[in-house]
């Protein structure tokens, strides 16, 4: 037992800069992601052919292909076309890709929740279109979509594991290694699995919370 | 994209079928006790269940599977890649299945339990022939959306040597340095294989979804 518990000491760091880097992707992969899907929600449902039948491919894409093969695509396939790119910035696009696909939905069902007198209400006062979005509508649509998108940004931590597979030391990546090199897998993976429960299972208990409050009042 | 590269692309497709078969049915199985535990009015089964649910969802199945084919394969018990990937995904199937039936049972009216006490039911009859019948046919159309999310996540078990979709792609694109192609028709042969059952599902709804009382 000591001798597991000088193990985990001794990897602890390694896995610890692991995890920063998943967190860093998993934030940026949402930070560029979720205005993704605010951009593609609003496209599906605007007016213009052209630009609904595009957005509807970008999701349609972004949520039917895995988030593995995207990250592969991005990483192995675009230097095909020219644009060969580290695995950090590789992973960001998938992962924001995936995250604009998933959410657009997630946004799209919050802006449908929004009663239509709301919208009528805002053209009476004679506030434009894009005003009527930004103070009426969003505000309304947004607040109800926040328990599902940060549902789905717990998710996107799990799916930053998938990083693995386009070499960019995250934790998954981080415990292989030292794996490979110590033979210890269990040991190793025990200590990468607690990383991720001791992050996951009280974020996931909390949107459960703000989830049941929220529904109290709706 | 070569003739040649099809075929093997596609000789990924009845393991990424074969795989997510035996995960799912594992999963929708095994789904059933872990749901009742879950609904336990036995506070230390009922706590134990959410514990093993939430262990189970909370850590990224590339996690698991490693676990399973590195971590007990190097010590305890060794698998091949196609089990391992079978018995990680399946477990996890099963934690999200015990989530969807609890959820599908809130929908199930209550005067249902109560009419099959009233006739005099035993329990287990109560269960199998007045609850369960319902209780699948409302978790049909969550349980059709999860599973293909796990036709997708079997891409996953690529990672332990499943020669399956992904792992043929990575394979192909590797031989051929053409990643681009290969992966876009990679990604295309998810979205094919997805349609199937999403149709399936929504013939099978409309047809059942009629005979859930309410």
């Amino acid at each position: 037992m000591t001798d597991l518990l000088d193990f985990w000491i001794e990897h602890l760091p390694s896995l610890l800069d692991g995890l920063w880097v998943s967190l860093a992707v998993t934030g940026a992969s949402l930070a560029f992601g979720i205005p993704l899907g605010l951009v593609l929600a609003l496209a599906v449902q605007g007016k213009s052919k052209i630009l609904r039948s595009l957005a509807i491919t970008v999701v349609e894409v972004g949520r039917g292909a895995p988030a593995l093969i995207l990250l592969q695509f991005v990483y192995f396939g675009l230097p095909n076309a020219g644009l060969a790119l580290d695995s950090f910035p590789s992973a960001v696009i998938a992962l924001a890709w995936c995250t604009g696909a998933y959410t657009s939905e997630i946004i799209r069902a919050g802006l449908e929740a929004v009663p239509h007198g709301q919208r009528e209400a805002a053209t009476a006062i004679g506030l434009t279109g894009l005003d009527a979005l930004r103070f009426v509508v969003l505000p309304q649509a947004l607040r109800v979509s926040v328990p599902a998108l940060l549902g789905f940004a717990i998710l996107m931590l799990q799916a930053s594991s998938l990083c693995f597979a386009i070499a960019l030391p995250e934790l998954v990546s981080q415990a292989y290694l030292i794996g490979s090199t110590t033979f210890r897998y269990m040991a190793i993976l025990v200590l990468a699995g607690l990383l991720y429960a001791a992050i996951c299972i009280p974020a996931t208990i909390a949107v459960a919370a703000l989830e049941r409050r929220l529904g109290k009042h709706a | 994209m070569t003739a040649d590269m099809f075929w093997t692309l596609a000789s990924g497709v009845p393991w990424t079928i074969g795989l997510t078969a035996v995960s799912l049915l594992i999963g929708v199985l095994l789904g059933i006790p872990l749901c009742a535990l879950r609904m336990s009015r036995i506070l230390a089964l009922n706590l134990a269940a959410q514990a093993v649910i939430l262990t189970l969802r909370a850590i990224p199945p590339i996690v698991w599977l490693f676990f399973i084919f590195f971590g007990l394969g190097s010590s305890v018990i060794e698998l091949s890649p196609f089990q391992a990937g079978a018995v990680g995904l399946g477990l996890i199937t099963a934690a999200n299945m015990a989530e969807i039936y609890r959820g599908a049972m809130t929908a199930i009216h209550p005067g249902q339990w109560e009419a099959a006490h009233a006739l005099g039911f035993t329990t287990w009859h109560r269960f199998a022939d007045v609850i369960a019948p319902q209780l699948f046919r409302v978790a049909l159309p969550t349980a059709a959306g999860y599973a293909i999310g796990l036709l997708k996540d079997t891409a996953i078990a690529s990672t332990i040597g499943v020669a399956e979709v992904a792992f043929q792609a990575s394979h192909v694109s590797q031989r051929s340095f053409r990643g681009l192609d290969v992966y876009a028709f990679a990604g295309l042969l998810y979205i094919l294989l997805s349609l199937p059952i999403a149709w399936a599902a929504r013939w099978a709804d409309l047809h059942l979804r009629a005979r859930v009382a309410r």
